[in-house]
């Protein structure tokens, strides 16, 4: 396995930790959606990372700038907290929550704390009411919160090793680039990428 | 004999561990050993003196967050409302509008007022850029506010960062004995930061019950008191009101019982305030003569 297949694989992995953790978070607090945001060190925006629930499909990569609602909040103070009753107040980034196409109406958060520096916030929107105490949410959060501490660092460590990595040789021996091509492309009557085919399709013209 | 609380060893801070609250609606708080100083009662403390209850006046509290909105119903005016500001790498403090992007402050100026109606509240904006790395906006703030001379500074954040703490320190000692209380919250996860965990400073944690007078001594510190921390009704940004939970609410609670107790009790020194507080804490009052908690 080269280091461009092994960087791929790992990326994988961090990213199904953040994800799993995202799930959890959703499933214990019975919640509609479940996300952790990276801090961006320079910027201090929050960025999507991994989503569960509502908006999984298309929030990924979403930037927000800094102080944003509860999130922002959470990411400035390293505090946790919890909002009930957000839908009717403005503040509460709510332009910010209709751009991910949903308004929740309460917000857990908990910072996500690496080292000494908040890398990031765990937040959980609509919980279900249940037998826990609200004392027994923020502590199940804040645990759940070092967990993805954990899947975050990973992430970063490994884009960190990737800026650091020299760019693909462009020299690389074209047939083995197309045997790792072939051995991608599902068996079994399984169909593709589409994309992915068009690209194939354009690179055998090319080839002529 | 087993230990008593204070002495109990302190457990290791690792993730995966609760932090520090109590559900206290669920759970007693544990016995320990009180020794009463008899005269000191919650109507001593802050009670109807003939001429009504105390309400803060004439104390001076200052709120290091991220600003207050001066005119939401629930804070009721400001005296002053400042910013620290970056002027090419030297931190000042400068006066600016009373707003509040975040609403965080707001909701802690509110409840302050709710407890302590005619006490006078500056804001100090020191959570700005959305990053927790302005620590250092933070040690200005507060070492502004302890130049000043106000009475009491809440404080409902804390730093992580092991790099603020010599200063943070010396800034907690230096109030300590200019008489300016520090009311801080305890951090609500399992981390390690300050300066909550300081002996100069009145640290708070949430109990999970409703009243906003109710709170309990922790016989086994760094966090000192527990305070109405679930589910609080605060003011918000746009003159709204939610409902919230985090140790942040938690401390107001104390800083408004500590602006009560000052506006009674004028000359009480920080160590005599702590004292009083102890004493009228819901767990430690006497009831029919005698001490909840006992050893």
């Amino acid at each position: 396995m080269s280091v461009h297949e092994r960087r791929l694989d790992s990326e994988i992995t961090e990213r199904r930790l953040l994800q799993s953790t995202v799930e959890v978070a959703r499933h214990v607090f019975a919640a509609a959606a479940a996300s952790v945001f990276l801090v961006d060190q320079e910027t201090g925006e929050l960025v999507f990372e991994a989503v569960s629930g509502e908006g999984e499909q298309h929030l990924v990569g979403t930037r927000f700038a800094p102080g944003t609602g509860i999130a922002g909040w959470v990411a400035a103070s390293g505090q946790p907290m919890v909002a009930d009753e957000v839908a009717a107040v403005p503040q509460f980034a709510h332009d910010a929550a209709e751009s991910t196409g949903y308004v929740p109406r309460s917000i857990m958060a908990a910072p996500v704390i690496r080292q000494e520096t908040c890398i990031g916030v765990l937040e959980v929107l609509d919980r279900s009411a249940t037998w826990r105490g609200d004392l027994a949410d923020v502590d199940l959060l804040a645990m759940l919160a070092a967990q993805a501490a954990y899947g975050l660092e990973l992430l970063i460590r490994l884009r960190e090793a990737e800026a650091a990595l020299p760019a693909r040789p462009v020299d690389e021996d074209v047939h083995e680039l197309l045997q790792r091509i072939s051995d991608r492309v599902p068996r079994n009557g399984r169909a593709a990428d589409p994309t992915a085919l068009k690209l194939l399709a354009v690179a055998e013209e090319l080839l002529h | 004999m087993t230990q008593p609380p204070w002495r109990r060893e302190r457990r290791e801070h690792f993730p995966g561990v609760p932090a520090w609250s109590l559900a206290t609606s669920q759970l007693a708080p544990e016995e320990f050993g009180v020794s009463r100083l008899e005269d000191v009662t919650r109507e001593w403390a802050w009670g109807d003196n003939g001429s009504g209850p105390a309400d803060g006046a004439g104390v001076r509290v200052c709120v290091l967050d991220t600003g207050v909105d001066a005119g939401h119903p629930r804070v009721g005016g400001l005296e002053r409302s400042l910013v620290v500001a970056d002027d090419d790498g030297d931190l000042a403090i400068v006066d600016c509008d009373p707003v509040d992007p975040a609403g965080h402050g707001t909701a802690c100026a509110g409840l302050i007022r709710s407890i302590a109606p005619a006490v006078s509240l500056t804001s100090v904006r020191v959570l700005t850029d959305g990053r927790s790395g302005s620590g250092e906006a933070l040690l200005a703030g507060l070492r502004w506010a302890i130049e000043e001379g106000f009475d009491l500074v809440n404080l409902s954040l804390s730093t992580t960062r092991s790099k603020f703490l010599p200063t943070l320190h010396e800034l907690a000692d230096r109030a300590y004995f200019r008489r300016c209380v520090l009311v801080a919250s305890a951090h609500n996860m399992p981390v390690v930061s300050f300066p909550w965990t300081f002996s100069s400073v009145i640290s708070v944690a949430s109990h999970d019950e409703p009243d906003p007078m109710t709170y309990y001594y922790n016989p086994a510190p760094p966090a000192e008191f527990y305070a109405r921390g679930v589910r609080v009704p605060v003011a918000w940004s746009g003159g709204k009101e939610i409902r919230s939970t985090g140790n942040s609410f938690a401390a107001p609670h104390i800083t408004g019982i500590c602006a009560l107790i000052l506006s009674r009790h004028r000359w009480l020194t920080p160590f005599q305030l702590k004292t009083v507080l102890y004493l009228a804490a819901s767990n430690v009052v006497a009831s029919k003569g005698d001490a909840h908690v006992r050893a």
